[in-house]
Order: C-alpha cells, then structure tokens, then sequence
C-alpha cells in the first residue's frame, strides 16, 4: 500500500462555476417552457436573442481586451436567459440587443468580467430598457396570456394588453399562481419559478434563506402598507404571487457576486429587498419595484460585507464596554 | 513647442478639466443633454476663466494670502455676473435651458483651480492663455458628452433629426444616469486612448528636453 503525502485539502469538491451555471440554465428551463405555453413561441425567439447576443458581446469584448473567453463557463448565457425571462413577450429584437449589451459590455464586463460586476447585470439592463422606452416595457407591452395561442406574429397589441395584477387588475389567487396573468415571459408561473427554486435547493446552488425572507416580507409589508394608505388593499398572497418578486427572489437577489457574503448580511440584504418592494408597490408611481430594490440593495451589499465580519476563530472578542478595541 | 503652445495646449490635452482633472462635474453631468448646451455652457465658463485669470494675474501681488479665496470668489462673480446678463439679453434661450447652472460658474471647482494653481502665479499673458486653453478644453469635452446624449436620447444632434421616423431614442442617455454612463464611458475611451499613444509622446518630450 502506497501513501500520498500531500497538505490539504484532500477532498475536493466537482463544483465549478461552468457546473453551477449549468445547474441555473437548467432550473430556469420550467420558466421558459411556462412563457412558451403562455405566450407562444415568440417567447422563445425574445430569450434566444438575448442569450445569443450575451454570449456573443462577451466573446467580442474578450477577444478585443484579450482576455481569458469564459463564454464556456456559460455566465453569459445565464445572464441572457435572465434578461429575456424579464422581458415582455412584446418586445423587439433590437431592444434584446442593446439589453445584452448593456449587460454584458457595461456592468459586466466593464468592472472587469464574472465576480467583478457590483450590480446584477441582467436586472441592470432591464432597469435601463425600462428607463429606455417606458412605453415597451411597462403598461401595454404585458399581453394577457394565449394557452398556446400563437402570437406568431403580433396583432394589434393594444387590443390585448391588459393592466398587470399589481397595476389594478382583478385575478383569482389560482390565476396567480398557475400565471394565467399578463407579465414578463418568466415571471408568470409561479409553478415553475417553484420548481426552478427547488432544482436550485437541491443542487445546493443556492440556500433557502434570502429568496423566503425576500417574499414574506414583501407580502407582509406590502399588505401592511396598504392598510396604513387605508382604500383598496392586497392581500399579502396576492402580493407574493403577483409581479416578479417570486422570479426577482430565487433567481436575481442570489446572484453570487452581488450578495452579502455573511448570515446576518443575507438577512438584511433580503429583509431590505422586501421592505423596499413593498415601499415601491404601494407608495411609488412604479406599479412593480422588485427591480429597483434588488438593484439598490446590490449596492449596499459592499457596505454590509465591511461592517459585519465574523470573528476569525482564534481572535479575542472585542471588548464591549467603550473600551479599547482589542485587536 | 514655446512656453505659450505649452500652457495653451495644457488645458486641451495634458490637463484637460473634465478628462483629467475631472472638475466640474456638475454642470458637466446635468447640463449635456443637447451639444448645444455643452457649447452655451463651455464657452460661458472659458469667458469667465479668461476673465477671472487675467484680472487675478495683476491683483496676485496685492491680494493677501489669508483671504485669497474670498478675493477670487469676488473677481469671478463679477465675470459671471456679467456673462449671466449678457446670456439673458441675447441668447435668452439658451440661457433658460442652462438654469441655475450659469450663477453656478461661480463656484465651479475649474475657475477656481486655475485661479489658485495659476493665475496667482504667473503673469497675465499666460494666464490668459492657460483660461483661453482650459475652457476651450472644457468646451470640447462637454459638447463632445453633449452631443453624444443628444444623439442617443433624443435622436438629433445640435438640434437637427438624424434617423428616420422608426429610430427609437434611448431615453436614457438623456436623463440623469445616462449623464453619469456617458460620461464614464467617454473618460474611459479618453484614458484608454492617451494610454495608447502616451508612449510616443513620452520620448518626445524626452527628445525635447535633452535638446534644451
């Protein structure tokens, strides 16, 4: 019998960043198959443009700032499928586009590739479509949903279009969760997101913690909220299941890079995202605010990562009383 | 290149106020949304440099050290003033889209940092020269973001429409954040370019200075 000597680690773990992000493609795949039932096939071209034209921005921009190409580690291509699973099935082509590129080129690759980006890329862009052309991602660009009604080509859209359930419209808590309501290709199902959220639990990609926190407190808040304003009130199921807080939770406020890296940080990093989605739903002019609020708590996430630092093991504890810190 | 080439080309180039130093961003992020701002605003603000730096020039001897700052507050609002009026009586439309931000010369950290890192120590030629080099350096700048935002946000540059009816502008390059993109953006592509030929222009001055 032969004896190694080597210094640890002995056991290695198979994951990798090509693995987790596979693991991501695959957990979005219900989504995706849910926007093509609901909103036919041209859910499907909107999501391979953006996918395409992320993977390609990233590869040109590599090529160009010679760099290492990580197109195979396939981050690009999950921000992609993100970026159109957060569109309207209405939107153009050239609008996917530009989303990529912004992703990609801006937030991304700008601050120096995967790991380096402060902000979520492809909520990013969405933030920025939005801002863009208001008219094309907000209001009457959410067809109500077609059981696999063929929207092949597009009709008339404004004879379609129908306010969201958070802009005023009326539907059942079952519509809701099954996504017979108008929306973004992956918002819509909650069953999928579901199932998409359960891979991602299984595989170990991501904990349960910060996407459950983010949504009771949405609805907890978002129905309190309403009492406070007094009028017309959701109640707090209805704010879970409607608009992208499901979709923004599991897949957007656990990217990586872009969370806090300690227990207490997640805690109120999603307790904020909640709050703040909430304060949007009720009080902003925004019908829908998961965007916005991920995105600034993006932002606090270096902030919370230097104020609250676990104890090295091994290092004093802090001296409580106003006395000198030991270092 | 003689003494006055050097200190007029500074502000354009080497030291230039908003790719350099990066002063003024204030106007420089919020006024840019039309080229036409960027020129309205850059000329105003190199009218005032070369004001403020001439008359700070031949008062450096008199001002005392302690109360410097206030004494150039003073001289450069006298030059704003003036520039305000002017804009009001002849280009009142201009002066409209610029708002508050034409008083605000006053305290903007360029005419100021001149004041103080030139104008109190050279003589009134070239610190003439240096405000004439600084604003047309900070004109280009602001026009070039200017148009830039024009282009993209609204379609048109220097007012006249560029694409047809089914160009779509991207509203965001003309609202606030599209200031702050556009703005990293062109500082990036400035740095990204001096780099590239800051080697070649190393070994002339290198040349130079051994032939002096």
């Amino acid at each position: 019998m032969s004896f190694n000597v080597s210094t640890a680690p002995h056991i290695r773990t198979k994951e990798s960043t090509s693995s987790i992000m596979r693991n991501v493609l695959i957990a979005l795949l219900p989504c995706l198959i849910a926007g093509i039932i609901f909103f036919g096939f041209l859910s499907l071209f909107v999501v391979a443009v953006c996918v395409v034209s992320c993977v390609v921005f990233e590869l040109l921009f590599e090529l160009a700032m010679k760099r290492p190409v990580t197109i195979k580690d396939c981050s690009a291509a999950v921000t992609g499928m993100l970026l159109g699973l957060t569109m309207p099935v209405t939107a153009p082509w050239w609008m996917c586009v530009i989303g990529s590129a912004v992703a990609i080129l801006l937030v991304k690759q700008a601050f120096g590739g995967i790991g380096d980006n402060f902000l979520n890329p492809a909520l990013t862009a969405r933030a920025v479509l939005l801002a863009s052309w208001p008219g094309r991602m907000s209001g009457g660009a959410f067809v109500t949903p077609n059981l696999l009604g063929k929207y092949a080509s597009l009709p008339a859209i404004d004879a379609l279009s129908k306010a969201t359930p958070l802009a005023g419209g009326q539907y059942s808590i079952l519509d809701l969760f099954i996504g017979n309501i108008p929306g973004t290709i992956g918002e819509v199902c909650k069953i999928a997101i579901l199932l998409g959220f359960a891979y991602l639990l299984i595989t170990r990609v991501i904990s349960w913690g910060v996407p459950v926190i983010i949504v009771i407190t949405t609805g907890v808040f978002g129905w309190l909220f309403g009492l406070m304003k007094g009028g017309e009130t959701l109640n707090p199921l209805y704010h879970m299941l409607s608009g992208g807080i499901l979709f923004g939770a599991v897949f957007m406020a656990t990217d990586y890079s872009t969370c806090p890296m300690t227990a207490l940080g997640q805690i109120i990093f999603a307790f904020g995202i909640g709050l703040l989605t909430a304060v949007i739903r009720v009080f902003a002019g925004y019908p829908e605010g998961v965007t916005y609020a991920i995105l600034f708590m993006n932002i606090v996430t270096p902030l919370l990562d230097k104020y609250i630092k676990p104890r090295i093991y091994g290092e004093p504890e802090k001296e409580k009383k106003g006395g000198e810190k030991v270092a | 290149m003689s003494k006055a080439g050097k200190v007029f080309t500074n502000g354009l180039l080497n030291e230039n106020p908003t790719f350099r130093l990066v002063l003024g961003t204030c106007p420089t992020i919020a006024i840019t949304t039309q080229a036409m701002n960027g020129i309205g605003m850059g000329l105003a603000a190199t009218f005032v440099l070369i004001g403020s730096n001439i008359v700070i020039s031949l008062l450096r001897k008199f001002i005392p050290d302690k109360v410097r700052i206030p004494a150039f507050i003073v001289i450069i609002c006298m030059f704003v003033t003036a520039v305000q009026m002017l804009m009001q009586a002849f280009v009142p439309s201009l002066y409209a889209s610029l708002g508050i931000f034409i008083p605000l010369i006053v305290v903007n950290c360029i005419i100021l940092a001149r004041a103080e890192a030139f104008a109190s120590k050279n003589g009134v030629f070239y610190s003439a020269l240096d405000g004439l080099g600084m604003g047309l350096g900070f004109t280009v700048a602001i026009t070039i973001i200017g148009a830039i935002r024009e282009l993209v946000g609204n379609g048109t540059i220097f007012g006249a429409q560029l694409f047809g009816e089914g160009f779509e502008p991207m509203l965001i390059a003309a609202l606030a954040p599209g200031g702050f993109i556009v703005f990293g953006l062109v500082l990036g592509f400035v740095n990204f370019i001096t780099r590239k030929a800051g080697s070649h222009e190393h070994d002339e001055e290198e040349k130079e200075e051994e032939a002096a």
